[in-house]
């Protein structure tokens, strides 16, 4: 299954709501445990009076949907689809807080309104008076995944002509201070494009929102295409993994010596980097790597963030030194896999291609 | 898109009791399940009606068949219960050569141990058990029930508020006949949580003599929890292995209203759209559907937007219909998988289910909902309607064999 590309956009810790400034400067941040996205002037793309009720996640979510839209020459999508492990959390805390300072009494019903997880996808529909087919996958590092071949799955029926498909995670003070007493991130504070550099625990915290506008037919907007997606639930060995990954580049791209450039999820936790090593080591030859999780950080939906990544690497016909992994010469760029694992669970793997 | 769909197998664990024999009992007795908060403490015990699951995480833990080491929220362990009927009814016992995935779907996850995990934390935040936040994403009870059964090659969540399983059962639907897997175990689970208890509070929509869905005097939904699960085979998979066929899922729609974060329009379009969709999928003419399992919560505005578009839609030719969310309560995101098995279970023994509570019909209306339970009726074609915040609106047909 595979759809054309018309349009990509995405809030996060990079300049990323312009995608050619993006990939020359690419920020870095010094002495920090968390990335947290650049957010935009949202008054741009949202109604003020909309989004002063709005929580960051939704302003985000919304923002970055409209501006996708507009790249893709997009009114009214055929579906709109979206995923995130985590949902609205900052409103989840909020209401969870008001109920127990407040003794269950008199509590503003907002907060609770807008932790459902498919607020988002939910208010974008309500901006464009958009009634068509709507969901919200929320599984962990298939989040993204999952809307991704919902969409795909959607154009391939005939379904739908055109589909928003998104993925979107927030980090809050909350949710961070509890993933860091599970052990999640790194104790000291690093440079984060430094990431793979400490060996220590741990990975870096992140969040953002990426959104893409697919089209059954290749348009004059159309800037990349997917081929196809897979993913893996729970692999027990890196060689499963290995395997897998094979089957899949062999069938999505027509095997390995077709990639021009690997996008890989190394996250800086030497025991979730493993798989990757391994597969470098043995699979992945002599195929220029890359990976980007130093520039967005680590989050459920973050495999969205290396789809943009990769869309735009095929526009801008340009690899930033600072996402290499080695120093292979990289001609001309028609085939990327990217390959992401979250919590060495849930792993996914998907080939973009030039067109 | 060639293939069809079958249902080879249900599961179901709700206040009506806890396996398909229970609920079938409760069910033609016209025994409801709601009654008095006793699982978590809160100042509402005496005054907001729940139908809860009549057993503790303890007890649970047995009928899913593993231990109770604190590691399972309620979440999971609802789950899993049903998820383990529905495969044993369709006799799968090994997942060799053949696809299978797990769709499952949840609005609140493990919220049920993240809330008193929160409440620890909230005084102090090096306080609060971790093994109490762990599940607390939609993904972890999936995730065991995955692990629990064996089932590896697609697994996924979804989270479209009340609408939630009935996008389970359609999204697997399609992975069938999509080509992608030959089978999948699709539904959805929530507990009840002193979370979601105040946030429909919060609304102002909590019924406090348990709801009344599509009469006159209706004055708001009421909470319960559960799960249920379907095993659907594609027609290939079902035939060759000569499967017992429960029923078929024949045709689905999704569609958003787009009117309101909560409320929905008054004209009822996303409703329309999406029994209209399923119609279209379906291949069927309005008249040609016996029965609707209505996603009625007894809140004044769904009842009366999902009237207005029943009639709109099937004009003069109103099928029978019914809510039965005044027997299990609103269970929320396994609310459509759970109805689910209620639709095919009348399929299987030519029933009609009443709407518990009903007295007075809507004037807005004028048609009313099914007063008695009914047997030996003819049934061969039911929808099943699933709504949800954000406009999120599903149908699904359902015929039988």
């Amino acid at each position: 299954m595979e759809a054309f590309i018309d349009g990509i956009s995405a809030i996060s810790p990079q300049k990323t709501l312009d995608g050619s400034v993006f990939l020359q400067e690419l920020q870095e941040y010094k002495g920090v445990h968390a990335l947290k996205c650049i957010e935009p002037p949202y008054s741009d793309f949202l109604d003020p009076m909309a989004s002063r009720r709005m929580s960051r996640i939704v302003k985000m979510g919304a923002c970055a949907a409209m501006k996708c839209l507009k790249e893709a020459s997009l009114e009214n999508p055929g579906a709109i689809i979206t995923g995130t492990g985590l949902g609205c959390i900052e409103d989840t805390e909020k209401f969870l807080t008001s109920l127990y300072t407040n003794e269950e009494k008199l509590l503003n019903p907002t907060p609770f309104i807008q932790s459902t997880h498919n607020t988002v996808a939910a208010a974008i529909a309500l901006m464009l008076k958009c009634n068509s087919y709507n969901n919200t996958y929320v599984h962990r590092g298939f989040s993204f995944e999952s809307a991704l071949l919902d969409g795909l799955m959607l154009l391939h029926e005939g379904t739908a002509e055109r589909v928003l498909v998104g993925g979107l995670d927030e980090l809050t003070n909350h949710s961070f201070a509890i993933t860091n007493r599970l052990g999640f991130w790194k104790r000291q504070p690093i440079d984060s494009l430094r990431l793979l550099e400490y060996k220590s625990k741990g990975s870096l915290a992140g969040e953002g929102v990426a959104f893409f506008a697919l089209n059954r037919e290749k348009s004059e907007k159309t800037i990349a295409m997917i081929r196809s997606i897979d993913t893996i639930f729970n692999p027990g060995t890196p060689a499963e993994t290995e395997r897998r990954l094979s089957v899949f580049v062999e069938k999505a791209a027509g095997g390995m010596g077709k990639l021009d450039l690997i996008v890989l999820g190394m996250n800086g936790d030497p025991e979730m980097d493993e798989v990757y090593r391994h597969l470098v080591n043995t699979l992945f030859g002599l195929v220029p790597c890359a990976y980007f999780k130093h520039l967005c950080g680590e989050y459920d939906t973050a495999s969205s963030f290396a789809l943009y990544l990769a869309a735009a690497i095929l526009k801008e016909q340009k690899v930033p030194e600072a996402i290499r992994l080695d120093k292979r010469s990289i001609g001309q760029i028609k085939n990327i896999l990217v390959y992401n694992h979250v919590r060495n669970s849930n792993h996914s793997m998907f080939v973009v291609s030039a067109c | 898109m060639s293939d069809r769909v079958f249902v080879t197998g249900i599961g179901v664990i709700s206040a009506l009791g806890f396996d398909i024999d229970e609920t079938a009992s409760a069910l033609q007795k016209s025994k409801s399940g709601i009654g008095r908060i006793s699982l978590f403490d809160t100042v509402y015990k005496e005054e907001i009606p729940v139908a809860e699951v009549k057993a503790s995480n303890i007890e649970l833990a047995e009928r899913a068949q593993v231990k109770q080491d604190g590691l399972f929220s309620r979440t999971s362990l609802l789950g899993l219960i049903a998820a383990r009927q529905a495969l044993s009814q369709a006799q799968v016992r090994d997942f060799a050569g053949t696809r299978t995935g797990l769709i499952s779907a949840t609005t609140t996850g493990g919220m049920d141990r993240s809330e008193r995990f929160f409440k620890e934390y909230l005084k102090n935040n090096r306080r609060g058990r971790l093994r109490d936040i762990v599940t607390h994403d939609c993904g972890n009870s999936t995730e065991i029930i995955a692990k629990q059964t064996g089932i590896r090659d697609y697994v996924t969540t979804i989270s479209t508020a009340c609408s939630s399983s009935a996008n389970a059962i359609l999204l697997g639907a399609r992975l069938v006949q999509n080509g992608m897997l030959d089978r999948v175990l699709a539904g959805g689970v929530d507990a009840l949580t002193l979370f979601t208890l105040n946030g429909f509070n919060s609304l102002m929509i909590l019924d406090r003599n348990g709801c009344k869905p599509f009469d006159e005097e209706r004055n708001g939904l009421t909470l319960g929890e559960g799960a249920g699960f379907l095993m659907i085979e594609s027609e290939s998979l079902a035939k060759k292995q000569g499967k017992t066929i429960l029923g078929e899922v024949k045709g689905y729609g999704n569609a958003c209203d787009a009117h309101h974060q909560t409320a929905s329009s008054p004209e009822g379009n996303g409703a329309y759209l999406s029994m209209e969709k399923a119609l279209i999928t379906a291949g069927l003419k309005p008249a040609m559907i016996d029965y609707i399992n209505a996603h009625g919560t007894g809140t004044k505005n769904n009842d009366l937007s999902e009237g207005i578009a029943i009639k709109r839609l099937f004009q003069d030719s109103v099928p029978a219909f019914s809510s039965t969310k005044a027997y299990t309560g609103h269970t929320l995101g396994a609310a459509g998988a759970i109805e689910a098995v209620f639709c095919i279970m009348a399929l299987q023994h030519q029933w009609l289910y009443p709407n518990l509570n009903f007295r007075q019909t809507m004037k807005e209306l004028g048609f009313s909902p099914v007063a008695s339970f009914q047997h030996h009726v003819p049934v061969r074609y039911i929808m099943s309607n699933s709504f949800g915040f954000g406009g999120n609106n599903t149908s699904i047909i359902f015929s039988g064999c």
